[in-house]
């Protein structure tokens, strides 16, 4: 599954797009994290919660659960909101 | 042939004398740098920036490992930290960053405060934001919750609410470990007052008698505490030195109340302060640098004259130092983790502004002068081995 990466999160992929596979968004995350290690905590903190300035969206639609199932055919853009200075 | 060979006799000698005997770790809010200056103290090159736009809490040096750690967030990323075993050459991200146990209503570590190494090889302490006290046996790979603090309800209650924190969140500093017993550790929080376990963080008590809290309040409510920063002396484990919200102390040990010497400082000046720091090798001294806290508490250096002052006789007297500073409309902040001292014989006192400035004293603050100017604000600076 193709998985855009937000710039601040580039460091660890290299690349602004990546494959990752899953059932959900949270699997998609899990497996970003064993290709990629460290790249999750940056987006979900300890207790599961997408981190307040990060977005995730599910073929154009935002998805706030990472449990959100996709279809094979999903794209994933991980966005994040920049704000302050 | 001769040029030749003058030429590498002359490469050679610079080599030789420009190799780094001092060094400087100089965490900001957008970044950290490395200050490396030659034996003498006197000649330094600035490196950096390392890990620009993150904002790095505290980078510190572990004495015994030689590893450095950077704590480091962003505004909109979680926290992580870097870890260097190359003299700050090269850093990789740790594996473990510290964070909370999942749990209903569970906390979630904001930002990594404060670093300390242990007196044994590859083992560290952190405190983080909100309060959360956290170990590391592998030299900072891999990070656990230590001690009950983290979790025991009378604890929590201590924290108080975000409401009791900082401008920059509720945080755990000042972790302190015994040299001569690696389960006596102290650490303090703000808010939330100051605590020692001696049995390796399994129970605590806290330390708060003789500290005072802001008029009107119950010094029995330990939220209302605010330590800012708790040094000991490493030439006497008993004696330890404290600078307040509300005022400068000193506590000796087995004691249990805490001194306030901060009243013999000059009422003009007044003994609010952020940072402490304690000589390597003489216990009855110590330095503060006062701000004002004054009506909403400006925190910035008193009538714009900066200065740091010195006691030589444990809180008794203490005296100004300000030679080579700005005498006027000089309105600095130095915060907790921002003064500190090497090791030398005499003891270089370093400072870092939250205007981006690096002040060093090679004469333990008789005289000052700029290491650097223009960086972003400065958290935290910390002498390392070079």
């Amino acid at each position: 599954m193709k998985v855009l990466i937000a710039s601040p999160l580039r460091p660890y992929t290299g690349s602004s797009t990546v494959e990752a596979s899953g059932a959900s968004v949270g699997e998609v995350l899990h497996d970003l994290d064993r290709r990629y290690p460290g790249i999750r905590f940056r987006m979900v903190d300890e207790q599961d919660a997408i981190r307040r300035h990060m977005r995730l969206f599910v073929s154009g639609e935002q998805v706030f659960d990472l449990a959100h199932a996709l279809k094979p055919t999903d794209e994933i853009q991980i966005v994040q909101a920049l704000s302050g200075g | 042939m001769a040029k030749k060979t003058a030429a590498k006799a002359k490469t050679k000698t610079r080599t030789k004398t420009s190799k780094p005997a001092a060094l400087l770790l100089v965490a900001t809010r957008k970044g950290a740098w490395i200050l490396r200056g030659d034996a003498a103290r006197r000649s330094w090159k600035t490196e950096g920036p390392l890990f620009l736009g993150q904002i790095v809490n505290h980078m510190v040096q572990h004495p015994l490992s030689g590893t450095m750690l950077a704590a480091a967030s962003t505004g909109h990323l979680g926290p992580t930290m870097f870890r260097s075993t190359d003299m700050g050459k090269s850093w990789k991200e740790v594996a473990q960053p510290p964070a909370f146990a999942k749990a209903e209503g569970g906390r979630t570590v904001k930002r990594t405060f404060w670093l300390t190494p242990a007196h044994e090889s590859g083992v560290w302490y952190a405190g983080t934001s909100p309060q959360g006290l956290f170990r590391s046996a592998d030299d900072g790979l891999h990070w656990e919750a230590f001690s009950i603090v983290n979790d025991d309800p009378q604890y929590r209650s201590y924290m108080g609410t975000e409401q009791d924190g900082t401008p920059d969140g509720p945080m755990l500093h000042s972790v302190i470990v015994d040299p001569r017993d690696p389960k006596h550790l102290y650490f303090g929080m703000s808010s939330g007052g100051f605590h020692e376990t001696t049995d390796g963080g399994r129970s605590l008590r806290s330390l708060t008698d003789g500290m005072e809290v802001v008029g009107g309040f119950d010094a029995a409510n330990l939220a209302f505490h605010d330590p800012h920063c708790v040094r000991l002396c490493p030439s006497n484990p008993d004696r330890l030195y404290q600078q307040n919200h509300c005022g400068i102390y000193r506590l000796d040990r087995p004691g249990n109340t805490w001194t306030r010497i901060g009243r013999a400082m000059p009422k003009k000046v007044g003994d609010i302060g952020f940072p402490m720091v304690v000589h390597p090798r003489d216990d009855k001294t110590a330095w503060v640098f006062p701000m004002d806290g004054q009506t909403v508490w400006p925190r910035t250096a008193v009538e714009g004259k900066p200065c740091a002052y010195v006691t030589r006789n444990a809180g008794k007297s203490w005296q100004r130092l300000d030679t080579g500073f700005p005498t006027t409309q000089a309105w600095w902040t130095v915060k907790r983790q921002a003064m500190t001292a090497d090791g030398g014989d005499p003891v270089g006192l370093y400072l870092g502004t939250t205007a981006g400035e690096v002040w060093m004293s090679r004469n333990e603050g008789k005289s000052w002068s700029c290491l650097a100017r223009h960086l972003p604000e400065i958290y935290a600076v910390e002498a390392a081995n070079a």
